[in-house]
C-alpha cells in the first residue's frame, strides 16, 4: 500500500475516538436534563459540574482528532 | 487535504488559518514578523480596553445598557471564581477575568466572516494553557511548600495501590496543559473548518432556490457562536479548577 493512502486510512481510524466523545457528551447532557426535569430547582447549581463533565468527555475525543492531524501532516 | 492538487489551494477549508506576515521583522535570527494573528490580538485588546472603559465611564448607580453588559460579564466570571475557589479566590479574579474576556473576544472576532481566528492555532492556546499550569504549580508550591506533592497521593487509598495511583495522578497532572490547550484549539479549528466545508455544500445544493441551505448555514453559524462562548467559559472554568487544586488542595 502507498504510504499516503495508509496515512489517510490511519487518520480516518484515529477519528473514531470521536465516537466515544459523542456517547460521553450525550450521556452527560441527557442525564443532566433528566435530573433537571426531576428537580428543576437544583439544576442551576449543577451547571458548572455539567460543563466540567462536558469538557473532560470532549477532550478525550479531541485527542484522537489531533492524532489524525498529526498523522496527516507528518 | 484531500488530493495533492488541493493541498493549500485557494478553496481549501484550511486556507482561512494561514498566517500572513504583514510587517517582516527579524530579531536575532528569529522571525518575529507582525502577522495577521498579532494584528487580531491587538484589535481584541483594543476592543476590550475600549469597551470596558467606555461602558464604565459614568459609573452610574442605575446602569445604562452598555454598563449593564460590562457588569453582567464581571458578575458572571466573579460567580464562577467564587463558586470554585471560594471567597478567598477573588484575589485571582483579575487574572481569570482577563483570560476569559481575551479568549471570548478572540473567539467572537473569529466568527466575523473573513476574519482570522487566533485561538485556532495551538501555539496560542498552548501558551495560555502553559501559563495557567505554571502559575497554578508555582502557587501550589508557594502555599504548601513540598507538601504540594501530596496532591499526587490521594487520601484513603490502600498502600498497595500506590504504585498504580501515583503514576496515574502524575500523568493526569502533566497532561493538563495539553488537554487544556487542545480543547480550545481543536474546537475552534474543527468548527471553522466545518463551517467552510458546509458552506461549500450549501452553495452547490439547488434545494428551494438555495434558500434552505443558506438558512441552515445561518443556524449552524449560530451554533458556532455558542461553541465560541462555551469554550471560553470552559477554559476559564478549568483554570479556576486547576487554581483550586493548587490553593485548597482537595486530596
Amino acid at each position: 500500500m502507498d504510504v499516503q493512502a495508509a496515512k489517510m486510512i490511519g487518520a480516518g481510524i484515529a477519528c473514531s475516538a470521536l465516537i466515544g466523545a459523542g456517547i460521553g457528551i450525550g450521556n452527560i447532557f441527557g442525564n443532566y436534563l433528566s435530573g433537571a426535569m426531576r428537580n428543576p430547582s437544583a439544576a442551576p447549581g449543577q451547571f458548572t459540574n455539567l460543563l466540567i463533565g462536558f469538557a473532560l468527555a470532549e477532550a478525550t475525543g479531541l485527542f484522537g482528532l489531533v492524532m489524525a492531524f498529526i498523522i496527516l501532516n507528518s | 487535504m484531500a488530493a495533492e492538487g488541493e493541498h493549500g489551494g485557494k478553496h481549501s477549508p484550511l486556507e482561512q488559518f494561514e498566517i500572513k506576515p504583514l510587517v517582516d521583522l527579524n530579531l536575532f535570527g528569529y522571525d518575529v514578523s507582525f502577522t495577521n494573528s498579532s494584528l487580531m490580538m491587538i484589535v481584541a485588546l483594543g476592543l476590550i480596553v475600549g469597551f470596558l472603559t467606555y461602558a464604565m465611564r459614568n459609573r452610574a448607580l442605575i446602569p445604562d445598557r452598555l454598563q449593564s453588559v460590562a457588569e453582567i460579564t464581571y458578575d458572571y466570571v466573579a460567580n464562577i471564581v467564587k463558586g470554585v475557589l471560594g471567597e478567598d479566590g477573588m484575589k485571582y479574579f483579575p487574572w481569570v477575568f482577563s483570560l476569559f474576556i481575551f479568549i471570548l473576544t478572540l473567539n467572537l472576532l473569529g466568527m466575523i466572516p473573513g476574519n482570522f481566528t487566533v485561538t485556532s492555532h495551538i501555539i496560542v492556546t498552548f501558551a495560555l494553557a502553559a501559563m495557567v499550569w505554571l502559575t497554578a504549580t508555582i502557587i501550589g508550591f508557594m502555599k504548601h511548600g513540598i507538601g504540594y506533592l501530596k496532591l499526587f497521593v490521594p487520601d484513603g487509598v490502600p498502600i498497595w495501590l500506590m504504585p498504580v495511583i501515583v503514576p496515574i495522578e502524575l500523568i493526569s497532572y502533566f497532561i493538563r496543559p495539553i488537554s487544556h490547550s487542545v480543547r480550545l484549539f481543536a474546537n475552534m479549528m474543527a468548527g471553522h473548518t466545518m463551517l467552510k466545508v458546509f458552506a461549500g455544500f450549501a452553495v452547490s445544493l439547488p434545494w428551494w432556490g438555495k434558500i434552505a441551505p443558506a438558512g441552515f448555514m445561518v443556524a449552524f453559524t449560530g451554533l458556532e457562536f455558542l461553541v465560541a462562548f462555551l469554550q471560553a467559559l470552559v477554559f476559564t472554568l478549568l483554570t479556576c479548577i486547576y487554581l483550586n487544586d493548587a490553593v485548597n488542595m482537595h486530596h
